[in-house]
């Protein structure tokens, strides 16, 4: 039974690093299209109506959007697998799920504005961001990964912003090495797998890439 | 397991906490009801979701679940023996976590943001806003329930849930904008579904009473008018 897998991608983004990241780890073959988001692909719109983002998923056809929701398909169909995302305990899932869902509400937009802006918005941006930064760290404490000794979903929806630590520092002015060690050492130990290493950017390409997006986006205002 | 072995934090005007106990209902599962007091936040809901003291808050042997739609999944993982929430299939499962999130990072606040629109032309622009999601969510309804009375088909399941604890709230913007927005011709199918969610017997008993809704709304409305400084 030959599976037919698609994923609808943008190089810098880290939803769609997630989703490679989670690919990767169950070793399925799939092929990956680039999309241009300011010139979205007719099998974009149509495959993902509603919000018209990356990534998305073509699964024989069918289509799944929003990266952590793909990141549990992935786990449940390519389940008889030696590397399962989520455990397998009721108590442990739903703590995973939160903290995912933690990241996802916490991390994305507030770095954006980290790395985006200057003045008073930048330094409110980056005091909640040290906030969000400091919790992460206290819920790692001294384990290997989020889940314990397993590479699981709360490491996968959170190792993409590593790409971002460069770009944070260097626009804001801090370090995170210095404030957050742990968190550092656990994205090193991430970054040793394969599976990530051949999914998240190296730091520097990301630092271009996002200062010309902030130079575009302060161009256009 | 004991009645005293799960408790739910929460609040009968929440459409979150409401979902928390249609799972638990659909499961038959016995549980303590804790109302939270807020004002100031109680010690249980300060240590049992530090992260974001709200509720509901989940508390089964001891050990907190925060977040309702990770309540209601996990509720579906433990109690596996009674009716499934989630759909068996992965896909459908996708699709009914896809929804539930636009329902959660999108439509919902647009309809709560209705109540607190500055002007007639942001107001008429939310409220258009909220119709064309509705017009997404019969087009769902339709796909996903294939002809059956909910989204999981026979028997409510986690987008129904997700859903329809949205609906009293719906019922209060409708009622404070004289506005019809669950519309019998634009979005017949959800109109349907919408009732017969409503009579539900996991639902209608914690379902909040649409006057309720409306009194509490504008009592948080003159609350935050007498605290907003002109």
């Amino acid at each position: 039974m030959a599976d037919e897998v698609v994923l609808l991608d943008f190089w810098p983004s880290p939803f769609g690093m997630r989703v490679r990241i989670a690919l990767a780890e169950k070793g399925i073959h799939y092929e990956g299209r680039e999309e241009d988001l300011s010139n979205k692909s007719p099998l974009l719109l149509k495959m993902n109506p509603v919000n018209k983002q990356i990534p998305v998923l073509i699964h024989n056809g069918r289509p799944i959007s929003e990266s952590l929701i793909i990141v549990q398909y992935i786990d449940e169909v390519w389940s008889n697998n030696k590397s399962p995302l989520l455990p397998s305990d009721p108590y442990q899932r739903a703590n995973a799920r939160f903290w995912a869902d933690y990241i996802d509400k916490k991390i994305y937009s507030t770095g954006r504005l980290v790395w985006g802006t200057t003045g008073e918005v930048q330094e409110k941006a980056k005091k909640e961001l040290r906030e969000s930064f400091r919790v992460l760290e206290k819920e790692l404490a001294e384990k290997t990964y989020f889940g314990g000794d397993m590479f699981g979903l709360v490491d996968v929806a959170l190792i993409p912003f590593y790409s971002w630590f460069y770009t944070l520092e260097t626009t804001a002015n801090f370090s995170i090495t210095e404030e957050f060690p742990r968190l550092v050492s656990w994205a090193k130990r991430c970054m040793q797998r394969d599976s990530v290493s051949n999914s998240v950017p190296d730091q520097y390409k990301i630092y271009d890439f996002l200062l010309d997006l902030k130079n575009k986006m302060h161009s256009i205002q | 397991m004991t009645k005293s072995e799960v408790k739910l934090l929460g609040a009968w005007p929440s459409p979150f906490v409401m979902r928390a106990r249609i799972a638990l209902n659909i499961k038959s599962v016995s549980y303590e009801f804790l109302e939270e007091t807020f004002q100031p936040k109680s010690q249980l809901l300060l240590d049992s979701n530090p992260v974001y003291k709200k509720v509901p808050v989940l508390i089964n042997q001891d050990k907190p679940i925060c977040e309702s739609l990770i309540i209601v999944q996990y509720v579906d993982d433990v109690w596996s023996s009674g009716p499934s929430i989630l759909p068996s299939e992965p896909y459908d499962r996708a699709i009914a976590r896809f929804w539930a999130t636009y329902l959660d990072d999108k439509w919902y606040p647009t309809l709560r943001s209705v109540r607190g629109a500055k002007g007639e032309d942001e107001r008429k622009k939310l409220i258009k806003e909220v119709g064309e999601g509705l017009t997404l969510l019969e087009d769902a309804l339709n796909k996903i329930s294939r002809g059956k009375d909910f989204f999981g088909g026979d028997q409510i399941g986690y987008l129904d849930i997700a859903f329809g604890c949205f609906l009293g709230w719906l019922r209060v913007t409708e009622s404070l904008t004289g506005v019809k927005l669950l519309d019998q011709v634009k979005t017949p199918c959800l109109a349907k579904w919408a009732e017969r969610f409503c009579a539900h017997g996991a639902v209608k008993d914690v379902m909040p009473q649409t006057e309720k809704l409306v009194e509490f709304a504008k009592m948080l409305m003159a609350k935050m008018a007498a605290s907003t400084p002109n």
